[in-house]
């Protein structure tokens, strides 16, 4: 969302680097935003760079699943918003990466970490779309929890996240609605297309759930996160949020949650029943149902492309000497 | 596989006739013409632009932080040059 | 259980119509079939662009197809319940996407002929296909434009890209004189300034395409033989692959809503 770091960092002695970083964090203490040639600590711009090329590498693995329907939606008018949807999930990706370089990494060292392996991105992609349902379920529960993650960061300390998270919630704010919409229709619809709503809310719900990441007491990078104002809210807050929010609209449409221990307390809050953290461990390790094929995909039009980008720069490359021989004349 | 980097852009789009260019994001591309088109598709997908321009990101000189007390200070003490530094009576009306 | 194929009544205006649908939503499909995979994220974004244009142009024109055969059938239906011998595009069109040499010639060959296309309906005498026209003719302007800007670096880039782009420029060429031709069907229209005739645009195609062609250094072949049949529902093996994906929910649930 803004220039790379133009200036290169420089390296301070220990005890600059302590003035340093208590005037830093009096600056984000004071609600300040941090920009990209400011100072900040090291562990600061590292935290950044992984929670962001993450976001990053989520929004793209994440056009694959829904993708995988570009080409079946049942009319017209939702092939064409399915697309849209999908076609802003790129270019989400596309603020994000931007806004990871402005801390000095390049899209392209990021995009590698994640080809090999070593980068992560949301678990929940790594889950399979089975049926036409769970395009409404993805836009409607992991859009849904995906909004509760982001609209805080919209205030999050470092500028170009923030920015880049202003633009991308504005957008998202169809996708939703365009999940909900979907489940709507299927749970008005026939016996069949009912059923098939609740089969992918089945299928859905414990993954979204994962989505908020682990609970607060198991949670490494929270302090600092939430001490630098990168995080607002910690896991266990936004998944409640998140539950309160969707309970509602499960039985607005009559479809039941599948979690038999889900109860209403006294303050009005939807408590869940245990959450099974070794699935999730197992798929951040790279065991979930699709990991392969997400990371295949990926690798596949990264490797069939690199042949196009070539020539690009060959192009760009023979036309620069061209117009200085021009220029030379 | 290190892949080779696309040259950066920064993207200026002028939303509405009167309005200024300003600053909208960045992007990779690997020439000029690219750069621009690409902006269209990335950056005008809601109807927000008009006019386009793209900067490559290496072609901008930025101001450094470390400057900022003597880049931008002097400036907060001159207050003489901001109209409510004079004192016009009411009765004279809006000037 | 499965959805039976309607029955259209293929009147001129009705398949002439049709015949434009079907162009923009087969290629708009293959567009749509990059989502996720294409040579660069900046990519992504503008063959979805494309596919986006060209999907709101089918589906305009299904609208006003079925709008003008009055018998109830909509763009869904239009779109998803005729099968392979009812679809009426361009054998050119339903190419398949292949390398993206191919996929790029195969738009900037449509795109030539469609911006010229359009621009001329502009004239119809027919006020729906009047402003349809005007719209598409605006995104089919950028789409040459892409398709061309491309097609220059692929075939001006490296030895390996012009060899991939002059094997598709070889490989599509016989799909390209199908774009001029016109039916007795056609004829009539043409007569009223309904439609125009595509015969003309040939020389100014060839024009555009010829340039392009010179900016990239490629060669266009000297074959002139032309492969027909599309208008009339004689496809290729590749359309029914992609009718029964496109096809798929609605024939597996008959008259459910989505």
């Amino acid at each position: 969302m803004y220039t790379q770091a133009l200036n290169s960092p420089e390296e301070g002695s220990l005890a600059e680097d302590a003035v340093r970083a208590s005037r830093f964090q009096a600056r984000i203490d004071a609600e300040e935003r941090i920009e990209p040639n400011d100072w900040m600590p090291a562990a600061y711009r590292k935290t950044l760079v992984r929670q962001i090329s993450q976001h990053a590498h989520s929004e793209i693995v994440g056009m694959l699943p829904e993708g995988n329907w570009i080409t079946r939606a049942p009319s017209l008018r939702r092939k064409a918003a399915l697309l849209a949807k999908v076609q802003d999930e790129c270019g989400h990706g596309l603020y994000l990466y931007a806004a990871a370089e402005t801390l000095g990494a390049s899209r392209e060292e990021l995009v590698d970490a994640m080809l090999a392996g070593k980068a992560k991105y949301s678990s929940i992609f790594n889950y399979p779309t089975l049926t036409w349902a769970d395009i409404g379920v993805i836009g409607w529960l992991v859009d849904g929890a995906a909004i509760m993650n982001q609209i805080p960061l919209c205030r999050c300390s470092y500028g170009p996240y923030a920015r880049a998270m202003i633009r991308v919630c504005k957008e998202e704010s169809f996708h939703q609605r365009q999940g909900y919409e979907i489940m709507l229709t299927l749970c008005r619809g026939t016996a069949e297309q009912k059923a098939m709503a609740q089969d992918a809310l089945n299928r859905w719900w414990w993954p979204v759930l994962m989505m908020f990441g682990p609970p607060d007491q198991a949670s490494q990078h929270s302090d600092t996160s939430t001490k630098w104002k990168i995080k607002r809210f910690s896991n266990d807050e936004l998944r409640q949020k998140f539950i309160d929010a969707t309970v509602p609209q499960a039985q607005y449409l009559g479809l039941t949650i599948p979690d038999p221990e889900m109860t209403q307390d006294e303050q009005g809050h939807w408590r869940h029943g245990p959450i099974d953290w070794n699935e999730f461990k197992q798929v951040l390790a790279g065991n979930g149902p699709c990991n392969r094929d997400r990371l295949a995909a990926r690798r596949k039009a990264h490797a069939d492309g690199a042949w196009v980008r070539e020539a690009a720069a060959a192009y760009a490359e023979k036309r620069a000497r061209r117009q200085m021989a021009q220029a030379a004349e | 596989m290190a892949t080779p980097n696309t040259p950066l852009w920064e993207v200026f789009i002028r939303s509405r006739n009167g309005l200024a260019h300003k600053h909208c994001g960045s992007l990779h591309a690997p020439d000029a013409t690219m750069a621009l088109q690409a902006a269209r598709d990335l950056y005008t997908r809601r109807g927000e632009g008009l006019s386009i321009w793209v900067v490559p990101s290496s072609a901008i000189t930025a101001s450094d932080p470390a400057d900022k007390a003597m880049m931008f200070e002097p400036a907060e003490s001159k207050i003489y040059r901001h109209p409510t530094f004079y004192e016009v009576p009411e009765e004279v009306g809006h000037m | 259980m499965t959805a039976p194929s309607i029955i259209v009544s293929e009147t001129p205006l009705v398949l002439y119509t049709l015949r434009r649908a079907d162009d923009a939503l087969i290629l708009g499909h293959r567009l749509s079939e990059w989502c996720g995979h294409a040579p660069m994220l900046e990519e992504d974004m503008a063959l979805s662009n494309m596919a986006l244009d060209l999907i709101g142009q089918a589906r305009e024109l299904y609208g006003y197809a079925a709008k003008v055969e009055g018998r109830g059938n909509d763009e869904d239906k239009l779109a998803y319940l005729r099968d392979v011998r009812q679809y009426r595009n361009l054998l050119l069109v339903e190419r398949p996407n292949g390398d993206f040499a191919h996929t790029m010639v195969r738009q900037l060959f449509y795109a030539a002929f469609a911006d010229l296309y359009w621009r001329g309906m502009m004239g119809s005498t027919d006020a729906t296909l009047a402003a349809i026209a005007a719209k598409s003719e605006k995104e089919s302007a950028y789409h040459l434009r892409h398709a061309s800007e491309w097609v220059i670096r692929l075939g001006d880039g490296t030895d390996e890209s012009h060899a991939r782009v002059q094997v598709a420029v070889d490989d599509l060429w016989a799909y390209t004189g199908e774009m001029f031709g016109a039916d007795d069907a056609e004829r009539g229209l043409i007569d009223a300034g309904v439609a125009i005739d595509p015969t003309m645009l040939l020389p100014e195609w060839l024009s555009i395409v010829s340039h392009v062609a010179r900016e990239a250094t490629l060669t266009l072949p000297e074959n002139d033989w032309m492969q027909q049949g599309g208008r009339d529902g004689r496809h290729s093996e590749h359309l029914g692959h992609l009718l029964s994906e496109l096809q798929y929910m609605q024939r597996s649930f008959p008259g459910a809503t989505w």
